[in-house]
């Protein structure tokens, strides 16, 4: 009953919002709730604003972020630190270097570290989830037994703790920063994996599929035509949503000492583990990439979940 | 010989269950042996309440769902034993219209995409100009304008998706068309438009049909034949006048009982039989008669044996042991047939079916039932029941306004389209009393 009866109202609700836009593709649809929606346009400022300081952020630095040109006027081990300071806007880090340089050329690297893991785990994952869904849907016994395999293990990879995990990855691959986006990536295989799986599942069991079956169109073409371009928009949600917890577990595996070692490259993770051991004494040395790392988390999260409401067609009003 | 014929189909889905692999814990048995003939340029109608396998007995035709066993003859082909391949080709013969127009259209896929796939896989049209010039054609037999081309399903009304179904099937040039409930998602006042359409385009281009409803007021006027389904298989099947003049297997006539006649006279006078209990699982049907726990009629016998459709006279058939005993009046009730206590018809069975069908009552309960309705049955039932206005009242106070609107309108199939309305004024009709 519920599951009909939720069927149907989601049907009706598609319908009323069609009645005003007349002309317009489920996707244009889409796109114009998308712009209504504050939540949309905020974390799109805030990603544009990101992604133009990564392309930027190394020519407009003041100072290179790996000259210790202040190297004499920091004394770590005794707490001394040179705070905010006009030419030093957001001080000085423990071997005298200019914080706001290294914030601007880091955001890059950062950037990097969350599209590359990011795109790791959206197309192994979607190329498993396709190989699982398509099994499913495709093909008699042998499709099934492959796709119980494939799922039981993305099961198994889910259900070990996501840090645990990447650590023992990178704990295998030596400490760099492709270590960390290697394994930052491969936790998000079996969430991509079995979202797409799932979606194509629920779609392959879609009356239109069925119809297009009865039609005798042919299975592969339907895979193909029909479900995956159906399946895809949770798929898209998630990989903006996955940039944010891409950039945060980059963060948590640099800060236990599994990122880039070379320091001339600064990365937010990286600086913000570095400035750990001197917290008490100059907390603002990670505040700085801390709220970096808070704010394009939370950039991609907004518009992430604005994708969702404006996709999903339970949500339409 | 029949166009499509059916015999012996069977369609059971394996329940599973299992922690690594999935293992067959059991069946659920929603075709159980069916077997009839549709005859070419003519309609069978199939009915029966939710549930009752109507559904998968259409897509098993098709092989939409793997047919356990049976033969599918089609034009002289068995298609339950052909190729997979050979299959997809066939379909271009066998098309079907669904009961949910929108959810059968893919959302992404404008009419024109929709409209030429179809032809596409079959290499209908040497290019898509070609295909386009046949859609037009098509567009206009179903009564749907041109521009529709470039649209999307969503941007039509609820009749005219069911339309661009019909022309997706017809495009294909098929010869049967199995149409799943095509009315029952629809307004009232458009489904008695669709229906005609069928008819339309029945005459014009000889099509043979396969209707399935889950009331007979949909299926009358359409159908030559009429099939009555009730638990994976068929109880009785007669031309149609035939099965609305005599009934005989018990379930009918409650089906019957349903529907409102449109002469008071009629109505007061005819027989009336509410049914008592729920649809039994599909999963683990009653042995012998599969109807014999809400038969009023029950025997001994019924639970054991099960009858066989058997034809007695006329190509009427009926699957009962006891349908001559019980037109002949000389069987004793072994059950109240209701009337009294409920108002319950077959359109509130059918929304319930799917609630009642995740907790199926024990059949031994059903007979306490009947004087004092409890539980979920009890809150359909209470008006009626607590000021003890005569069911028949509202009932034919409906009728009358049903009548009301077959005389406005010539075709008729919009008030039978009603059906389902007289239930709740009759409801309503108790409650004001
Ligand atoms: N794929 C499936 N797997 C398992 N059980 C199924 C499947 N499809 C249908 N059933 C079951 O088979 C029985 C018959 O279903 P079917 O849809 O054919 O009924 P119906 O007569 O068309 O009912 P409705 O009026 O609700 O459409 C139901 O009990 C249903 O739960
Ligand atoms: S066989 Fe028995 S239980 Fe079945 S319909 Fe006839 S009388 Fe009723
Ligand atoms: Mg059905």
């Amino acid at each position: 009953m519920t599951k009909k009866a939720d069927k149907v109202d989601r049907l009706a609700e598609l319908m009323q919002t069609s009645e005003s836009t007349s002309g317009a593709s489920l996707w244009r649809e889409a796109m114009r709730r998308l712009r209504a929606s504050k939540m949309a346009i905020i974390g799109a400022v805030i990603i544009a604003l990101f992604v133009v300081l990564a392309i930027v952020g190394p020519w407009i630095a003041p100072f290179s972020p790996s000259a210790q040109t202040w190297r004499g006027e920091v004394f770590a081990n005794k707490g001394e630190f040179v705070g905010a300071r006009s030419g030093n806007w957001f001080g000085l880090d423990h071997l005298g270097r200019d914080m706001f340089s290294r914030i601007l050329v880091g955001a890059r690297q950062t950037l990097m570290v969350g599209v590359v893991s990011m795109l790791i785990g959206l197309i192994v994952g979607a190329l498993v989830g396709v190989l699982s869904g398509a099994a499913a849907t495709l093909g008699g016994r042998t499709g099934q037994r492959i796709d119980t395999v494939v799922m039981r293990f993305t099961d198994i990879m889910l259900s070990l703790p996501s840090l645990l995990l990447a650590v023992s990855i990178a704990a295998v691959m030596g400490q760099s920063l492709t270590t960390v986006m290697i394994a930052v990536g491969v936790v998000q295989i079996p969430i991509f994996a079995r979202l797409l799986r799932g979606s194509m599942l629920v779609q392959g069991s879609s009356d239109y599929v069925l119809a297009a079956k009865a039609l005798g169109i042919r299975k592969k073409r339907i895979v193909l035509t029909q479900i995956l371009p159906n399946s895809l928009s949770p798929v898209i949600v998630q990989a903006t949503l996955s940039l944010a917890t891409a950039i945060i577990e980059a963060a948590a595996l640099s800060y236990l000492g599994l990122g880039n070692p070379d320091p001339a490259i600064p990365e937010w993770g990286v600086m913000l583990a570095q400035a750990e051991r001197f917290f008490d004494n100059e907390p603002m040395m990670a505040a700085y990439p801390a709220i970096g790392i808070i704010i394009t988390a939370l950039g991609f999260t907004l518009l992430g979940e604005a994708m969702r409401e404006a996709l999903d067609p339970k949500l339409r009003g | 010989m029949s166009l499509l014929e059916l015999d012996g189909v069977k369609v059971h889905f394996p329940v599973k269950k299992g922690i690594l692999f999935d293992r067959t814990v059991g069946h659920v048995y929603a075709v159980d042996g069916v077997s009839l003939k549709v005859e070419a340029g003519q309609t069978y109608g199939l009915v029966g309440e939710s549930g009752c396998g109507k559904t998968t007995l259409g897509r098993g035709v098709l092989r939409l769902v793997d047919i356990t066993d049976g033969e599918v003859v089609f034009d002289g082909t068995d298609l339950a034993k052909l190729p997979e391949e050979e299959m997809r080709r066939y379909r271009r013969r066998l098309q079907m219209v669904f009961q949910d127009p929108l959810g059968s259209l893919n959302p992404r896929q404008n009419i024109e995409s929709i409209l030429s796939e179809g032809m596409a896989a079959h290499g209908i049209g040497k290019d898509q100009d070609e295909r386009r010039e046949k859609i037009k054609e098509i567009l206009a037999k179903v009564g749907l304008p041109t521009n529709a081309l470039s649209r999307y399903p969503h941007e039509f009304s609820g009749g005219q998706r069911q339309r661009i179904g019909i022309a997706r099937a017809l495009v294909l040039e098929p010869d049967v068309i199995i149409c799943d409930e095509p009315v029952s998602a629809l307004d009232v006042s458009v489904q008695a438009q669709v229906i005609n359409l069928l008819e339309e385009l029945q005459e014009s281009l000889g099509l043979t049909y396969l209707v399935i409803a889950h009331d007979l007021a949909v299926v009358r006027h359409i159908s030559d034949v009429i099939g009555v389904m009730y638990l994976g298989s068929l109880v009785e099947e007669a031309p149609s006048d035939a099965l609305y003049a005599g009934p005989k297997h018990p379930y009918t006539k409650a089906l019957m009982s349903a529907v409102p006649v449109p002469d008071p006279e009629v109505e007061d006078r005819r027989e009336r039989i509410l049914l008592q209990g729920d649809l039994p699982s599909p999963a683990n049907p009653p042995a012998g008669c599969r109807f014999h726990t809400r038969c009023p009629w029950a025997q001994d016998k019924c639970a054991v044996e099960r009858p066989v459709l058997t034809d007695v006279g006329d190509g009427h058939k009926v699957a009962c042991h006891f349908a001559a005993e019980i037109e002949a009046g000389e069987l004793e009730l072994t059950r109240p047939t209701g009337i009294e206590a409920v108002v319950s018809t077959e359109a509130v069975a059918s929304q319930e079916a799917e609630v009642e069908d995740a907790a199926p009552e024990p059949a031994s309960k059903v007979p306490a039932q009947a004087p004092a309705p409890k539980g979920e049955d009890a809150e359909h039932e209470a008006p009626a029941d607590e000021d003890g206005a005569p069911a028949t009242d509202g009932d034919a106070a409906a009728a009358e306004s049903a009548d009301a609107d077959a005389d406005g309108d010539p075709s008729e199939s919009g008030a039978d389209a009603d059906a389902p309305e007289p239930d709740a004024s009759a409801k309503k009709a108790g409650r004001t009393a």
